[in-house]
């Protein structure tokens, strides 16, 4: 049995409830049960910001994350608050600013320039999210470029199609 | 079939409504139902029906009763400090018996109490929170599908019976999204309240046959012409200091419902052929239930789930079945012990009854279940 | 032999009404009557809600589809009404207690909508069905059973209230002048928006003996005299109308009508 429980978290405004959601669309694209969900109130209005995602070949019981198998961090709160005392199979993913203690020595570690990305390549930062999702697809594999692409167009504003596309692009890429 | 979607459970709500024949919605913006709201306020229009913001609770219930009233079935939904404002005339409608669906998307009170958090606290207060003695249904969704597909059922026992019937959601599959599969057109049935074939000679419009508890009336506007009061009324309804007919309407409101339970009544029995531990939940607290029951299974400890659908009328008769063959109930749900004391009456146990709740504002865990079912 | 108007517009075997002699809620419920008739209203489209107290007894006695709601709500419960069933009249009988203190916010809201509503407040200056308590158009210094020693509150203006919120047509009436408020409830009703008549009643019973206004004759005369039409109300000062009633057509405006502009959604949208 597979199931992937995926943690998005940094801070409000950077859209990682709605790359949950993609991701989650992206999961049924691929016929997987799925489970999104998010911390919901002031904090998703500016401060600290959670979405998480469970996706499933089976029907899904309890619908929140209890035993991260991803967990991606875009701000030093969320990865002081959500990347430690994981387990040793989860896949931890976090922005280059992030400041990383020396000892920090979880195995399955990632950082990449999600927010420069956003920011330089893309030109416009609150394409971080679909760049995240970009990158995060490539790392777990879940499901086709073209399933992936079809799952961002259902969920970001007309007019900004082409834009969250290139951002898609770009997140991709930074997986080497 | 048709294809799954990713949808939210409010959303899903929203659907269901709309496939229940649902086109008017009066609503005041309050979390963590707001999404029922803003899904109308795009979707109504697009099917001919109306949306319209209120100016507040009180007075979006009343609207409601009113599209109602008219013909047009109709939804509010609000949450914790709304559905006390909602009370008033939630009992309007029970005594005047214009069908109608309100959604609760419970959140943790009392008063303001943690607006975004989730609670299962109103569960007397869906039965119990208008005054004076009235029958109530309320159907409590656990997962988004059922969002969809009990909404359905909710207004088509409303319209069946002719009374208000609450949907008692919480933020747990509020604001849960899944994949659900919308039922195609004609796939689920549709209740729709049975109306005189004659309106303008159909006499009085309360009055029910011999054996029948639901009167058969016609919507304003289509010639009848009678009037609708909130006081105790006679068949004509016309109100009346009658004593006699104040205690014959109010048991026939009761027994609407008391005398219907093999239709009304619906609940989920899961793993409890052989079950020593029975853990009783609604709603969203059934899927950590589902969760500690698979790893309890797992381990060997023989658990299963009694989990009503229908939360009011209870379904007493399956749960005292269910207590005769187990060794141990634990009742877990979102609050301090409201269903807790539904089970404990209607087993009239109370030494076997163990009870997992919650009042901070967050999800009970499948972990604390599992550790109540073992400690026993 | 009653008349033609009660014939076709009452039900008389809920008659006689439970109002006491003398209170001017039967005779505005008449030009309510007179007002349909002279418009020529088919009787099943006319939607009468009403929300509680001694006026909304009133929807119970006439011969329309009739909903005597919670207190305070008629508006709310019309609203629904008038916003499933845009083709049906509705027409709301309230009282002063009624449509400006417990249902004050829904006569704002309802007027600042501008839906296609008419509101008719019986305003008799008193909580009548609860035996005289003072009310937001009790006038200052008047005495209620809760306003032992005076009234302090400053009563509302409830049409100007109404202007205020957004009403599209606001007028008053008394109960005294029957041809006059009987022309401004017909002129309400067939006004597209939300209208508001303010109709001055009298309740000698309560508000009357505690104020020592002497008998309902006595109270109608005082209404006789104490009318001024708007037109020359325009040519007297402030000092001059104190204490008097201003009659007649009050604003009228024409801003559209909700349901009209919500279906023009409906028809762009629809799919």
């Amino acid at each position: 049995m597979s199931k992937m429980e995926i943690r998005l978290a940094g801070t409000g405004g950077q859209g990682l409830i709605t790359g949950t959601i993609i991701l989650a669309e992206a999961g049924i694209f691929e016929n997987k049960f799925v489970a999104q969900s998010q911390s919901y109130g002031p904090e998703a209005r500016g401060g600290m910001c959670k979405g998480e995602v469970i996706i499933s070949d089976e029907r899904i019981g309890f619908t929140k994350v209890t035993k991260p198998t991803f967990v991606m961090a875009l701000s030093q709160l969320s990865f002081e608050k959500y990347c430690f005392g994981l387990d040793e199979d989860c896949f931890v993913l976090v922005d280059e600013t992030i400041d990383v203690p020396k000892e920090y020595d979880h195995k399955k570690f990632m950082k990449l320039p999600i927010l420069a990305t956003a920011r330089e390549k893309v030109g416009k930062m609150q394409t971080v999210n679909i760049v995240s999702v970009g990158a995060i697809n490539k790392i777990l594999g879940l499901c086709s470029d073209e399933s992936i692409k079809e799952a961002v167009l259902l969920h970001v504003p007309k007019g900004t199609e082409e834009l969250n596309l290139k951002a898609l692009y770009e997140g991709a890429a930074l997986v080497k | 079939m048709g294809k799954v979607k990713l949808m939210q459970g409010n959303e899903a709500c929203v659907e269901g409504a709309l496939y229940a024949g649902c086109r008017f919605y009066a609503g005041y913006p309050i979390t963590p139902s707001t999404e029922i709201a803003e899904g109308c306020a795009v979707r109504m229009p697009q099917v001919g029906g109306h949306f319209i913001q209120m100016e507040d609770e009180i007075a979006s219930c009343a609207a409601a009763i009113g599209a109602s009233a008219a013909g047009v079935k109709s939804m509010t939904a609000t949450s914790g400090p709304g559905f006390s404002l909602k009370q008033e005339n939630l009992g309007y409608a029970c005594l005047t018996e214009v069908p109608f669906v309100l959604v609760d998307v419970q959140r943790a009170g009392p008063s303001t109490g943690l607006p975004t958090s989730p609670s299962q606290g109103d569960v007397m207060q869906a039965k119990w929170g208008t005054h004076g003695d009235h029958p109530i249904i309320a159907i409590a969704p656990s997962t988004v599908e059922e969002c969809f597909r009990l909404c359905v059922r909710a207004f088509n026992l409303s319209e069946k019976y002719r009374t208000p019937v609450i949907f008692l959601m919480d933020e747990i599959v509020g604001h849960l999204r899944e994949g659900i599969e919308i039922p195609e057109d004609g796939e689920l049935p549709i209740v729709n309240r049975a109306i005189p074939a004659d309106p303008a000679s159909a006499g009085h419009a309360y009055a029910t046959k011999e054996g029948q508890t639901v009167p058969v009336m016609a919507p304003f506007g289509m010639g009848q012409r009678y009037n609708i009061t909130g006081l105790i009324h006679a068949d004509d309804g016309f109100p009346t200091n009658s004593t006699d007919i104040a205690d014959s309407q109010v048991k026939r409101l009761i027994r609407k419902i008391d005398d219907n339970l093999d239709d009304i009544l619906s609940w989920e029995e899961k793993d409890l052929d052989d079950a020593d531990v029975c853990v009783v939940c609604f709603g969203g607290t059934a899927r950590s239930v589902y969760s500690a029951v698979e790893t309890l299974r797992n381990e060997g400890v023989k658990v299963g789930v009694f989990r009503p659908i229908t939360v009011w009328p209870f379904p007493a008769e399956e749960m005292r079945r269910i207590a005769g063959k187990v060794k141990k109930i634990i009742v877990a749900e979102h609050n301090d012990g409201q269903m807790l004391l539904e089970v404990q009456r209607v087993t009239g146990l109370y030494d076997k009854i163990g009870f997992v709740g919650k009042v901070n504002g967050t999800v009970i865990t499948p972990e604390e279940i599992v550790k109540a079912v073992k400690e026993g | 032999m009653p008349s033609k108007l009660i014939d076709k517009y009452f039900r008389e075997d809920h008659l006689p009404h439970i109002w006491c002699p003398g209170c001017g809620h039967g005779v505005l419920m008449r030009d309510v009557a007179q007002a349909v008739e002279n418009i020529g209203l088919d009787k099943d489209k006319v939607v009468l809600v009403s929300g509680i107290g001694c006026s909304s007894r009133a929807a119970g006695y006439m011969d329309f589809n009739t909903m005597h709601t919670t207190h305070g709500r008629a508006l709310a419960f019309a609203t629904g009404i008038k916003m499933a069933r845009p083709e049906l009249e509705v027409i709301c009988i309230m009282g002063d207690g009624d449509a400006s203190a417990i249902g004050g916010n829904h006569l704002i809201h309802a007027a600042r909508r501008n839906i296609g509503i008419t509101a008719i407040v019986f305003n008799n200056d008193i909580y009548g069905m609860t035996g005289g308590q003072y009310s937001p158009t009790t006038p200052y210094g008047e005495k209620g059973t809760t306003a032992p020693y005076g009234n302090i509150d400053r009563p509302f203006d409830i049409a100007k209230v109404a202007e205020a919120a957004g009403a599209t047509y606001t007028a008053r009436g008394t109960a005294f002048d029957a041809v006059r408020t009987t022309k401004l409830i017909e002129d309400g009703i067939r006004h597209k928006g939300f209208s508001v008549i303010e109709c001055a009643s009298i309740c000698p019973t309560y508000y009357g003996r505690k104020n020592k206004k002497g008998s309902a004759v006595d109270m109608y005369t005082w209404q006789k005299e104490n009318s001024i039409p708007v037109e020359k109300a325009k040519t007297m000062s402030p000092e001059e109308l104190k204490g008097k009633l201003v009659v007649g057509k009050l604003s009228e405006d024409d801003f559209p009508e909700l349901t009209e502009q919500y279906q023009a959604i409906i028809d762009r949208v629809r799919k």
